[in-house]
C-alpha cells in the first residue's frame, strides 16, 4: 500500500477552471494515481515535480501539492527537460494545452520526442484557444469557425498522434475527459514507461468550443466511434462487441465480426510493444466515420533515454578522467611559471 | 649572412591570409610559444563569416595579431611592425594598419596574374597600396615548401597546407625564436596519431627558419625580452575559454552541479564547446534545439537545484527576453552569457561591438530588472563569470554576463589562481523551518528569497510566471503587486553594497576623467597612460558592474570637471551613467565599425576633450 492518497497530492488552492471543463477529470485523475506512482517508483512524493506552460490547463501545478513549475507560453517542455535532465530523480509531469504544445512550443515537442526525455506530457487537447477566449488552435478542424476563423479556418490541424509517431516517440495514449478509468489507466502506463510519454486527453471546453469531441465523447456514441486497445487484446469495439479492425492490403478496414466471412480470427491483436510503427501510426490516424477513434496506448516502446545516457557519458568520461577538480583543470596543459 | 639584432620594446605582428591557410594556428603558435617565453601579450583572430570565402578575395581573408612586448601588454596593438600576408587579398585587407617602419613578407607564389585580379589589383600592388616605400620580403612560399616537401611522400593538397608552418618558420628567425616549442608542438599533435606527418612539418618550419636565416632580404631581427609579470604559474587563456572555467570554478565553489543549456552562435559557441569537454567536472550540456529552449532548459535545472547558464550573443538575447523575466519572476539564479557582435539583427557576426547593453538592461516586459556585469579583458572573463555565478546563487536573481567577440577570441597571459583563494559562494538554500514554506519570503538585508529544491520534504511550492504573494499565492491584487515590483527592484538595487568599489585609475580628482566598460579597457588604459605621460590631467575608470553600479559612482565622477565616456556602440552606456548621474558634463566617444578602438583614436580624443 502507497503512505499517500490522492489527498496528498491537493493543494489548498481553489480550482479555477470552468464548471464542466474537461481539465477536471485529467487532474482527478493525476491526483489519484500518483499514490500509486510513489508507489511503484519506490520515491517519495517531494521528487514529483509538475511542470506547465500558459493556458487553462496550464494552471494544473496550482492544484497540486507538489514541488510545480507554471512557466510561459510554449516552453513548459524545454523547462521540463531541464529539470529532468538536471535531476534524472525526480518524476516530472508536465501538462500542455494544444497552443501551448502544438503552435508555440511545437520545436520543444518534437524534440524532447526526439531525444526520448523522461517526461510525462498530458496534453490537453480541446482544439480550441480557452484562455484567450476562443480562438482556432493548430488543432481545430478544417473549416471551424472561431473568433479568429470568423468564416472557418483555411488550414489542416495537426494530428497529436502522428506529430508524436512522426518524431518516433516511444509513447502514445489517447483518452477522453470523461473516461476517468482509462485517464488513470494510461497515465500509470505513461508512468512505468522510461522515455517520453505523451497522453493525448480529449477535453472539453464548456464555454469556447462546447462539444469539441461530442461525436465520440456522448453516451450514445462512445462505444460505436471509439475503441480502446490494449496490448495483447483484438481490436474490437461497439455497443454489441461485434466490430473490429482488419488489416486488408497496406490499409486498416472496419468489419463486422460474422459478416462476409469475416471471423474474431481475422481481427488484429494490438501490440503497442512491436516497433511497427507505421501501423500504429495507422491507428493514431483513424477517425470517423469510417473507424472508430482508437484510445489507450497506441505506442509504448523501449528505447534509451536521453537523460540516463547524459548521465552514463558523464560517469564513463569522469571514470576515465585525469582532471578531477577545477586546480587541476586551471594548471593542466601548457603553463608556465614566472620566477 | 649577419644580420643586426635590434631590441624591441613590443611588437605587433599580424598573420593573414585565405580563411584555408592556417592563419589563426600560425598566430596561436607564434602567440603561445612567446606567452612561454615570457612576453607580454595580447591576440585578437580576426576571420570572414564564411567558412570558406570565395578564394583569393577579400572578403575571405582570415587574420591573426599578435601584440608581444617585454611589459605587459593590453592591447593587441593598433598597427603592425610586421604583416605577413599569404596572398595579395590579405595584403590589401591590412594594408592601412602598417606602421611606416613595417616589414611585409609576402607569398611571392600567390601574387600572380590571378591572384593580383582576384584582390582587385590592376598594377603594382605595393605601389596601388602606397605601401612600397615599407620592407618588402617577398618570397616564393609555395615553392620553397614544395621543394622542402618533395621527397616527404605527402600530395600536393598536404604540401601545401604546411606552407603557413615554413612562414612561421620564417617569423620565429626574424623575431629570434628557437624552434623547440614548435617541435614540440607538432609531436604532441602529431607523434601518436599522424607520425607520417611529424618530419614533414619538423622539416618545413626548420626549412623556413633557415630560409629566412639565408637571405638578404631580412635587414634585422628583432628581440622582445620577457616582461617583468607578478611571479607565479602563468597559462594563455581566451575569453570564451575563461567564461567557461569560471563557471565550472564557480560550481565547484558552491557545491552545485553545472548545467548549460545553449544553442550554437557566433562568437559564444566556443563557450558551450568547451563546457561540453567537462563532464568529468560536475558539468552537464544540452545543445538544445533553439535559444529559448537553452535559456528555458536552464531555468528547469535551475529550479531542481543547478548552478544554470546559457551562452549566446545578441540574437540570441533577443529571443531569450521573455524567459529572462521568467527567471526574474520566479527569482531563481541563471547566469545569461552574452559575447555580443556587431548587431542589429545578424549584423557582423565575427565582428565585435558593445551594443547589447540596452538590450540587456531594458530588453524585457513590464519591471524587470537584473543585475547586468561586464568583463573586461580575456583573461578578466574568468573572474567575471565566477562573480556572475556567484551573485546569482546569494541574490537569486538572473544575471547578464557581457562579453565581447573581441574577448572570446582574443587571448592573454594569465596568472592561474588557487580555488582556496576563490571567494566563497553559499547558495541560499531554504533554512530548516516550522510551518509552510514561503518561497518569495526574503532575507532581510538583501532581500534575496530562499532557495528549495524538488525533493525536499515538506517545501513543496509553486512558481511561476504569473505575480505572486510573498507566500507563493497567485495575486492580482494591486498593492501586492507594486510591492514585490519594488522588492525585485530593490533586492538588484542592494547589490551596490556587495560589490567592489569603482576605482580611478590616476588622481581621483582633475580635469577629465576618461570612462569605459567591458573589452575597452586595455585600449583604454593605454591610451590614458600616454597621454598623461605628456603631463595631461586625466585619469580613467572602468565599470566591471552596470547594474546596479557601484556605491562610489557619484563621488568618483563628482571629481573631475568632465566624463568622456569611450563605447563601441552609440552612447548607450553615456545615456545610462546620464540617466543615474546626472548634473556632469558628459562627451563621448563612440565607435561603431565592428572593431576595436585604436589607442592612438582614443589618445586624440582624450586630448581633444581636455
Amino acid at each position: 500500500m502507497s503512505q499517500y492518497t490522492f489527498k496528498d497530492f491537493k493543494s489548498d488552492q481553489e480550482v479555477r477552471w470552468c464548471p464542466g471543463c474537461g481539465d477536471y477529470s485529467v487532474l482527478a485523475a493525476l491526483q489519484r494515481i500518483l499514490p500509486k506512482v510513489c508507489e511503484e517508483k519506490g520515491i517519495e512524493k517531494e521528487k514529483v515535480v509538475v511542470v506547465s506552460g500558459i493556458g487553462c490547463s496550464s494552471r494544473l501545478p496550482y492544484y497540486m501539492n507538489t514541488y510545480g513549475f507554471h512557466s510561459i507560453h510554449g516552453r513548459a517542455t524545454a523547462i521540463a527537460t531541464g529539470v529532468k535532465v538536471a535531476n534524472p530523480e525526480l518524476c516530472v509531469w508536465q501538462a500542455s494545452g494544444d497552443g501551448d504544445a502544438l503552435a508555440i512550443g511545437g520545436n520543444h515537442f518534437i524534440h524532447a520526442i526526439r531525444r526520448n526525455v523522461d517526461i510525462n506530457i498530458m496534453l490537453f487537447n480541446n482544439r480550441i484557444y480557452g484562455m484567450t477566449k476562443g480562438q482556432y488552435s493548430p488543432t481545430s478542424k478544417f473549416g471551424a469557425i472561431t473568433k479568429t476563423s470568423p468564416y472557418g479556418t483555411v488550414e489542416n490541424p495537426f494530428e497529436p498522434g502522428s506529430l508524436v509517431l512522426g518524431a518516433k516517440g516511444t509513447f502514445f495514449a489517447r483518452s477522453l475527459d470523461v473516461d476517468l478509468a482509462l485517464n488513470e489507466e494510461i497515465m500509470l502506463a505513461a508512468s512505468r514507461h522510461e522515455g517520453t510519454s505523451v497522453m493525448e486527453f480529449l477535453t472539453n471546453c464548456v464555454i469556447f468550443n462546447n462539444g469539441a469531441h461530442a461525436e465520440i465523447s456522448s453516451r450514445e456514441h462512445r462505444a460505436d466511434h471509439t475503441i480502446v486497445l490494449r496490448a495483447g487484446e483484438k481490436m474490437i469495439f461497439g455497443a454489441e462487441r461485434n466490430r473490429g479492425i482488419m488489416l486488408d492490403g497496406w490499409k486498416l478496414r472496419t468489419v463486422t465480426i460474422g459478416e462476409d466471412g469475416v471471423g474474431e480470427d481475422d481481427i488484429l491483436v494490438h501490440d503497442p510493444h512491436s516497433d511497427n510503427i507505421g501501423l500504429q501510426m495507422m491507428l493514431a490516424e483513424m477517425k470517423g466515420p469510417e473507424f472508430p477513434v482508437a484510445l489507450g496506448v497506441i505506442r509504448d516502446v523501449a528505447s534509451p533515454t536521453y537523460d540516463k545516457c547524459v548521465c552514463e557519458q558523464c560517469g564513463s568520461v569522469t571514470a576515465k578522467a585525469s582532471i578531477r577538480s577545477v586546480d587541476e583543470l586551471l594548471t593542466s596543459g601548457s603553463v608556465w611559471e614566472v620566477k | 649572412m649577419q644580420h643586426k639584432v635590434i631590441d624591441a620594446d613590443d611588437v605587433v605582428i599580424k598573420f593573414a591570409g585565405d580563411s584555408g591557410d592556417g592563419m589563426q594556428l600560425t598566430g596561436a603558435l607564434f602567440a603561445n610559444m612567446s606567452a612561454v617565453y615570457g612576453n607580454g601579450l595580447a591576440t585578437f583572430p580576426d576571420y570572414p563569416a564564411e567558412i570558406r570565402a570565395p578564394k583569393g578575395t577579400v572578403s575571405g581573408v582570415s587574420g591573426f595579431q599578435v601584440h608581444i612586448g617585454s611589459h605587459p601588454v593590453c592591447t593587441p596593438g593598433d598597427y603592425c611592425d610586421m604583416l605577413v600576408a599569404m596572398n595579395p587579398a590579405a595584403l590589401k585587407a591590412n594594408a592601412k594598419c602598417l606602421k611606416r617602419t613595417a616589414l611585409v613578407l609576402v607569398n611571392e607564389d600567390a601574387f600572380d596574374d590571378a591572384g593580383l585580379e582576384k584582390a582587385g589589383f590592376t598594377r603594382n600592388p605595393f605601389e596601388e597600396l602606397h605601401i612600397d616605400d615599407r620592407t618588402i620580403i617577398s618570397a616564393p612560399i609555395t615553392k620553397l615548401t614544395e621543394e622542402s616537401l618533395k621527397d616527404s611522400g605527402l600530395d600536393t593538397v598536404s604540401v601545401h597546407k604546411c606552407r603557413n608552418m615554413f612562414t612561421l618558420g620564417m617569423a620565429c628567425f626574424i623575431y629570434g625564436r628557437p624552434l623547440e616549442y614548435i617541435y614540440g608542438y607538432l609531436e604532441k599533435k602529431f607523434g601518436r596519431k599522424h607520425p607520417e606527418m611529424l618530419a614533414p612539418n619538423k622539416k618545413v618550419v626548420t626549412d623556413g627558419f633557415n630560409y629566412a636565416a639565408a637571405i638578404q632580404a631580412v635587414p634585422n631581427t628583432y628581440m622582445v625580452a620577457p616582461a617583468e609579470l607578478e611571479k607565479g604559474l602563468y597559462r594563455s587563456i581566451t575569453g570564451n575559454q575563461a567564461i567557461a572555467w569560471g563557471l565550472i570554478a564557480a560550481a565547484e565553489k558552491a557545491g552545485l552541479p553545472l548545467f548549460c543549456g545553449s544553442y550554437p552562435i557566433t562568437p559564444a559557441t566556443t563557450i558551450l564547446e568547451e563546457l561540453a569537454i567537462y563532464k568529468n567536472l560536475n558539468v552537464k550540456t544540452m545543445q538544445t534545439e533553439d535559444e529559448i529552449a537553452g535559456i528555458c532548459t536552464a531555468i528547469g535545472a535551475s529550479f531542481a537545484g543547478s548552478l544554470a547558464v546559457t551562452t549566446t550573443s545578441g540574437p540570441g538575447l533577443s529571443l531569450k527576453s521573455e524567459a529572462l523575466g521568467l527567471a526574474v519572476m520566479t527569482e531563481l539564479p541563471l547566469v545569461v552569457v552574452d559575447v555580443q557582435r556587431a548587431g542589429p539583427c545578424t549584423g557582423m557576426p565575427t565582428k565585435t561591438e558593445q551594443a547589447d547593453l540596452d538590450e540587456a538592461l531594458y530588453g524585457r516586459n513590464g519591471e524587470s530588472p537584473l543585475p547586468v556585469m561586464a568583463a573586461h579583458s580575456p583573461a578578466h572573463c574568468f573572474e567575471a563569470a565566477f562573480m556572475a555565478a556567484k551573485i546569482a546563487l546569494e541574490h537569486m536573481t538572473p544575471v547578464i554576463l557581457l562579453s565581447e567577440g573581441f574577448l572570446g577570441n582574443g587571448s592573454e597571459p594569465w596568472k592561474i589562481p588557487s580555488m582556496k583563494d576563490c571567494p566563497d559562494i553559499k547558495p541560499r538554500f531554504a533554512a530548516e523551518r516550522e510551518g509552510a514554506f514561503s518561497p518569495f519570503e526574503r532575507d532581510a538585508d538583501t532581500l534575496a528569497r530562499e532557495w528549495a529544491v524538488p525533493g525536499r520534504k515538506g517545501f513543496e511550492h509553486r512558481v511561476g510566471g504569473l505575480e505572486k504573494t510573498h507566500c507563493g499565492v497567485l495575486s492580482n491584487d494591486p498593492v501586492n503587486h507594486e510591492l514585490m515590483v519594488s522588492e525585485r527592484a530593490e533586492k538588484v538595487a542592494r547589490l551596490a553594497a556587495c560589490i567592489p568599489a569603482l576605482k580611478v585609475d590616476g588622481p581621483s580628482h582633475g580635469r577629465l576623467l576618461v570612462v569605459g566598460w567591458g573589452g575597452t579597457y586595455g585600449h583604454i588604459a593605454t591610451a590614458v597612460a600616454s597621454v598623461r605621460e605628456k603631463g595631461a590631467d586625466v585619469s580613467s575608470a572602468h565599470f566591471d558592474f552596470i547594474n546596479p553600479l557601484p556605491e562610489n559612482t557619484e563621488e568618483v565622477l563628482s571629481g573631475f570637471g568632465r566624463i568622456l565616456v569611450c563605447e563601441l556602440n552609440g552612447g548607450q552606456f553615456a545615456d545610462y551613467l546620464r540617466s543615474r548621474h546626472p548634473g556632469h558634463e558628459y562627451i563621448r566617444y563612440n565607435k561603431i565599425q565592428g572593431q576595436t578602438f585604436l589607442a592612438a583614436e582614443l589618445g586624440d580624443a582624450i586630448e581633444k576633450a581636455l
